[in-house]
This record gives structure tokens, sequence and C-alpha cells, in this order.
């Protein structure tokens, strides 16, 4: 299997910050993983995360994607290999879904049939039907779809590498829940590299194959979800592990 | 007063043309340089702050008084009009440009970027038309406003319906204050009107 992320030594500083947003961070992610990053808001999560579309450069360090040096690439290229999906969502407003979708495969000059027919397989592969959908507005959806046309633009031109920021952070509970086993089955079905950032535990250890727990710039574990229940590796992890035991114990009380 | 017009229709006329010529170079000319001066702008982050202050000052300053100020350097006529109503509309115009342009929901902008979008790109196909209601805002005001500065204009032999106004007052010829009045007041609220209608239906189909 080839390796499709590596950093080495990467870091990271904002100019008002006191410390590292990324502090000094090693990793390696195999093409395929399903991998969550986990950790409190302003832990350098979503940082990490937009040092991978260079829309941060780093300070220090190097980052890889397939052997490749993205520093040596041009950002507009690199951000175009690569989905990203936001929490906010960021439709454009005054385009239609279909339009949304084909934002990249238009700025890559597609031809219009080529176009046409993506739009069509990745409405499918969301869940919503293209005759109902294509025409319609940003505002006529509700979260959750927008959220799904959101996936379904980053999917676009098939990108080996999706990053998605806390994407179903806005999104009712049920609907969230869906949303995951959906985002499973298009892991799966498809065989790309996810990283998704959120802060939720439950979805933490339900979508990663790997989990990325963070702390003030640095990675405290990345490991399996069974490796870190059954050793974490601090007592940062720990406190994260017993704080959802406890959501747990809690909803017993009920039954 | 019926009578002035039915005797001078054709000094009437001629007048609000001109004026109406005035308008139309200065306005053109504006958003041509508005135009770059908002690239310029959002390409050089530093330019942004420097440019606003400046054409803020230069919009404080009387009309009048920058007449004068020209005067010796272009002489009396059209082309010093021109001039004064061109610099006067960089402060609207760029103002309610670049305020437009970045009110846009960040999370809009960041998702082009975030996709590989150029800044040039982003612009084009994302900021402009999500803000075309703010930019045309712009143009709206900046017409009103040459419109009215242009009738001050005619006190440097610019010519337009300020020369009927300034005679009228000279000669104390009521006819003639009537009507330089009503034609200049009422040009500036129908192209405000008139505007406002298109603006309006901007907002409609977004």
């Amino acid at each position: 299997m080839r390796n499709a992320i590596e950093f080495q030594n990467v870091r990271k500083k904002f100019e008002q910050a006191k410390g590292n947003a990324v502090d000094y961070v090693n990793l390696t992610i195999n093409e395929g993983e399903f991998i969550t990053i986990l950790g409190s808001s302003g832990c350098g999560k979503t940082t990490l995360l937009k040092l991978i579309n260079r829309l941060y450069d780093p300070d220090e360090g190097k980052i890889i994607l397939f052997g490749e040096n993205i520093k040596d690439v041009d950002a507009i290229k690199v951000r175009r290999r690569i989905g990203y999906v936001i929490q906010q969502v960021g439709l454009f407003p005054h385009m239609t879904i279909a339009e949304n979708i084909a934002t990249v495969p238009k700025l890559l000059k597609w031809d219009r049939e080529k176009i046409d027919a993506r739009v069509d397989e990745l409405l499918y592969l969301v869940g919503l039907a293209p005759a109902e959908f294509k025409k319609r507005y940003p505002n006529q959806l509700s979260g959750g779809q927008q959220q799904r046309i959101g996936l379904a633009r980053a999917l676009a031109v098939d990108p080996k590498i999706m990053l998605l920021d806390e994407p179903f952070g806005a999104i009712d509970s049920i609907n969230r829940l869906k949303l995951q086993d959906e985002l499973l089955q298009i892991h799966g079905g498809l065989k790309k590299t996810f990283l998704f950032v959120t802060h939720d535990i439950d979805e933490a250890f339900k979508l990663g194959t790997r989990i990325m727990i963070m702390n003030e710039g640095k990675i405290i574990q990345f490991d399996t979800p069974e490796k870190i229940i059954k050793n974490p590796a601090d007592g940062f992890v720990e406190s994260l592990i017993a704080s959802a035991r406890e959501k747990e114990k809690f909803w017993e009380k009920f039954v | 007063m019926i009578n002035y017009f039915v005797k001078y229709y054709d000094k009437l006329i001629f007048a609000l043309l001109e004026h109406l010529q005035i308008v139309f170079i200065s306005l053109i000319l504006s958003l041509v340089f508005a135009v770059i001066l908002t690239f310029l702008c959002i390409y050089f982050n530093v330019l942004k702050k420097i440019m606003l202050s400046v054409t803020s000052m230069i919009y404080s300053v009387p009309s009048l008084a920058m007449f004068a100020i020209l005067i010796p350097l272009t002489g009396l006529g059209k082309t010093t009009a021109i001039i004064v109503l061109v610099i006067y509309n960089q402060y609207l115009l760029l103002r309610n440009f670049l305020t437009g342009l970045h009110e846009v929901d960040y999370a809009i902008i960041e998702a082009a970027t975030g996709m590989g979008m150029k800044k040039s790109q982003t612009l084009l196909f994302v900021q402009i038309p999500l803000a075309k209601k703010a930019l045309f805002t712009g143009v709206r005001l900046a017409l009103v406003s040459t419109i009215g500065i242009a009738t001050i204009a005619a006190s440097i032999n610019a010519g337009g319906l300020g020369t009927i106004l300034f005679d009228g007052l000279r000669t104390m010829n009521t006819s003639k204050i009537i009507w330089g009045s009503i034609l200049s007041a009422g040009l500036a609220v129908v192209a405000n009107y008139t505007l406002n209608y298109v603006e309006n239906k901007f907002d409609k189909n977004r």
C-alpha cells in the first residue's frame, strides 16, 4: 500500500498566537484509510487539515502527498486534486445544485456531457434524485441535504484524498447518524483516503479506521480505536474515553 | 411659466442634453477608474486603507472649492467639471464596491479557494455575482450625486441645467429658477427611482 500523506517535522505558527498551532508533527497515512482527527477546539486539527490543501503553508517541515512534496506543486493544482468539505458547507447561493457540483470539473474544462453525467452520478451517490434536485438552489434545501451536495461537490473530480472539517457539526443528530453511515459506505466503495476532523468522540470512534488525537498542536495518540481504548497514551486520552463512558452511564439511568 | 417653456423649449432641452452628456461621460470614466482601483485594492491590501481614506478626504471638500482649485490647472469648462465629478465618484464607488465584495460570506469564499479557484476566479464567479446588489447601489449613488454636482459645475461654464438655474438667480427670473430646479431635481429623482427598481430586481433572483 502506498503512503498517501506524510508529514515530516511540520510546524505552523500564527502571528498573534503564543504557541505553535501545529507543533513538529510527524505522521504517515496509507492510501484508503479513514482517519478521524479528534481534539477540542484550538488544538490544531483544522490547521493540520488546511496544511494539506495549502490553504496554509508550514513554517517548517515537509508535507508529502503520494511521494510529492506539495511545496513544489502550484497550490491551485494541489487543491483541485483534493476534496474539501467544511462545516458551513459554503455552497454558492447563486448557482443551482448542478452548477455547484460542477464547479471543479468546469475549472478543469471538462466537456458538458461528461459534466452532466458526473453530476447525475454524484447525486445518486449522495442519495438525492437528480431530476428533483439538479435545478434547485441551495436555500431550497435542508441542512442535511446541503451537506450532501457539499460532499458531492468535493467528490466531483474523483480526488484521491478527501478533507472533511467537521462536516456534520451543524446537522441534527438523527440526520448526522444517517450521514455518517452513508459516508462510511461512500468511503468503502471508493477506496479514497479520508481525513475527517471532529470534536465528537462517538463520531471519531465510529468512522475512523485510525484515530488521531490532538492536543495543543501535538499528536497525542494515533492508532486504531481498539488500541486506543485498551492502551490510552496518557491522562488526556484517558479522560476523553472516560467522558464518553460517562455519557453512556447517563443514558443507562433511563433504561 | 408654461409660456417660458413654449418659448424657450429648445434652450431647456439643450441644457438637459448637455447635462446628461456631462453626467454620462463622468459616470463612464468614474466606473473605469473605480473598477481598476477596486482590483488594485483587492490584490494589494495596503492600498485599500490608503485609497479609502484619501478618497473620503477628497469627498469632504466642497465641490465649489474643488472647482476653484482646478481652474488654474485645467481652466474653465466641461473638462474641469468632469475631472471633479470623476474624483468625487471614486469615494462612493470604491467604498461600495469594496464593502460589497468583502461582505460575501467568508465560508463561501473559503470553499471556493479550497476547491482550487484562483483569486480572480473567486472574484469573477463568486464574489461579484453575490455582491451585485451592493455594486449596483454604488453606481446608483454615484449617478445621483453626479447629477447634483454637475448642476453646480455651471458656475465654471461647464453648461448643463445649472446654467438656467444660475441665470435665473442672477436676473431674478422666476421661470428660469423654477425650470432649472424642476429639471435638475427631476432628473435626479427619475434616475434614482429607475436604478432602484433595477436594483430590487437583483434581489429577487437570489
